[in-house]
């Protein structure tokens, strides 16, 4: 055996990946790549061309530039053996509003060659997997978001794939729908499976993805592990005040408080005072005793809003 | 690695097809089944209506009517036998173009389910295949019920009758075709309504359904010459007359081109279409 193995290829490449439409680039010069086993993230706000990326992936839509590979294989050249292998939860459901359950995933399975035994053994587990062993007769029209999101999760891995592509899997889901996404999502990752998202939820990127790619306008802006980002690009704490009226906002953003803060952001009527060490600031927020203030550690949604602005996008 | 421009693929290359269709045309066996039943009915109740409207109403007003049977000898034929051997043909025609406009449309569009299936190792090539050959499965399946009406009420009961269903399929798979062309430009459903009305509805009366095609005017003929339909007619009214039809090859040669060239722009449309 060789002492210096060849570096093994990753799963999954994008390289160099530009789109136009017309005049405008929506994705510019995206490089990323995914490790076996690995959940890496795909953050940016809407319109940031995270879904458009998806479809390159996909071999959907056609990059200018640039290439795919996953799995050593080339995209679009050899989009069926790629797709093979990989499972996709797309933003919207396409579940089949005419078949139940059990038949949702039956007949995806066909599209991949499976045979019946191997889709009537592997359906009933797919089915307790996503939670709705109880609604295996039931049609898609008389379940909750969560479960046809969990059913589309389901009919993705029909096939038993090494990747996942998820393109905002729990938009629009309610808190516990979500949680039960993320545990599931977890329980893939236990059993060796490789995810590829894309997500606007910080608390869902953190949770999940060993590693984010944060994009803005098609560019990749930074990377890293959640938690490298928050402590390269940031302050480690934050003091949120809430003013009362919008004088107050800027007179508070004016004052000396600002001096015992690293940096002070003003969205709406609220300051953020980002520091190093609060306590200061703490003591001199003492002073104002009619003023409500949050003090918490700085996370991902920070450095999401740092690095792609607090600004409503026109297109958000 | 390069990051080197390339050129998308053209839409109009060469359709690539295979069997990975048939998952897709089974899918759609798989939904119509459940609602086979209540749709055999409609299938069996309008053509019945159609031919006991027209053809004995007025069957009793026209009687008989004249057609060059072989070797162009005139020939008598009952207006019922006239009309059902050229409604048979329409119905494959409305049938066909129904399921691929309104019910493609809606698997396409709304339901986004074509979506779905690329994310599966199935091309689009596939799927326009799997429709197209739906729609016209769909169109032989009302075809199979008209001729039953056909059968029991005696209208026909030649042995050629049974040669008119593999032409009626052909007829169905070029009307498929051409209305997959517009499926791939549909913004909506109301753009359906322009085909049938400015297409569909002057095809059916200039091509030789409800009355010989010789009483048209001479430049109206020419055009009628055109019409897949006219040479659907023109193979089916024969075979129902238990003769062989002149000119098969010919006729049958227009609808199988109309067909591959329909089916050629159909993709490259649609190919146009999901390329965003």
């Amino acid at each position: 055996m060789g002492e210096n193995p060849p570096m093994p290829a990753p799963l999954f490449l994008a390289d160099q990946l530009c789109k136009r439409y017309g005049a405008t680039t929506v994705v510019d010069g995206l490089t990323f790549a995914l490790e076996p086993g690995e959940c890496l993230g795909l953050i940016g706000p809407n319109g940031a061309g995270k879904t458009t990326t998806l479809r390159i992936c996909l071999g959907l839509t056609h990059a200018d530039s640039g290439c795919v590979q996953a799995f050593g294989l080339p995209m679009p050249e050899q989009a069926q053996a790629i797709k093979a292998q990989m499972g996709v939860v797309s933003q919207f459901d396409t579940l089949d509003p005419d078949f139940t359950c059990a038949e949702n995933l039956r007949v995806f399975g066909r599209y991949f060659g499976l045979d019946a035994a191997t889709l009537a053994a592997r359906i009933p587990a797919l089915l307790e997997f996503a939670a709705l062993t109880h609604k295996a007769q039931a049609k898609p029209g008389e379940l909750s978001g969560g479960m046809k999101r969990r059913l589309s999760l389901a009919r993705a891995l029909i096939n038993d794939p090494r990747l996942l592509l998820l393109d905002e899997p729990t938009t629009g889901l309610d808190p516990q729908a979500r949680h039960l996404m993320w545990e599931r999502l977890q329980q893939l990752l236990k059993q060796g499976k490789s995810i590829l998202l894309t997500t606007h939820f910080m608390d869902e990127a953190e949770r999940l993805c060993q590693r984010l790619v944060v994009i803005d306008q098609g560019r990749k802006i930074a990377q890293g592990r959640p938690r490298e980002l928050i402590a390269q690009h940031l302050e480690p704490d934050v003091v949120e005040v809430y003013a009362q009226q919008n004088q107050e906002v800027q007179a508070l953003a004016q004052s000396a408080l600002a001096g015992l803060a690293q940096r002070v952001e003003v969205s709406g009527e609220t300051v953020f005072f980002y520091t190093l060490d609060a306590r200061p600031l703490l003591a001199a927020l003492n002073d104002w005793p009619q003023l409500h203030t949050l003090h918490r550690p700085a996370n991902l949604e920070d450095l999401f809003l740092k690095l792609t602005g607090r600004q409503i996008r026109q297109e958000g | 690695m390069n990051a080197l421009p390339s050129t998308p693929p053209h839409h109009w290359r060469a359709p690539q097809l295979s069997w990975r269709f048939w998952p897709v045309f089974q899918r759609n066996l798989l939904v119509w089944r459940k609602l086979a039943l209540p749709s055999l009915v409609g299938n069996i109740a309008e053509p019945l209506i159609w031919l006991l409207a027209f053809g004995y109403g007025m069957g009793m007003l026209v009687g008989q009517v004249t057609v060059s049977g072989p070797d162009g000898v005139a020939l008598a034929v009952p207006y019922l036998l006239f009309l059902a051997s050229g409604a048979i043909c329409m119905s494959a025609m409305n049938a066909a173009s129904f399921e691929a406009l309104y019910s493609a449309y809606s698997r396409m569009q709304v339901q986004k389910t074509w979506d779905g299936i690329l994310n599966a190792p199935v091309t689009l090539d596939d799927i326009v295949l799997a429709e197209m050959l739906w729609a016209a499965f769909k169109a032989l399946f009302t075809v199979c019920a008209i001729l039953g009406v056909i059968l029991v009420l005696g209208i026909s009961q030649a042995p050629k009758l049974w040669l008119a269903l593999p032409v009626l399929l052909l007829l169905g798979i070029t009307f498929s075709c051409l209305a997959l062309i517009f499926n791939a430009l549909a913004q909506g459903y109301d753009f359906f309504t322009y085909y049938f009305t400015l297409f569909l509805t002057p095809m059916m009366f200039l091509s030789g359904v409800f009355f010989p095609r010789e009483q048209l005017p001479a430049l109206v003929y020419a055009v009628s010459e055109l019409l897949p339909l006219t040479h659907g007619v023109a193979l089916v009214r024969p075979l129902f007359l238990n003769q062989w039809p002149a000119d098969a090859a010919l006729h049958l040669a227009v609808l199988a081109g109309y067909a591959v060239v329909a089916f050629w722009i159909a993709l490259a449309l649609t190919r146009r279409r999901f390329a965003r």
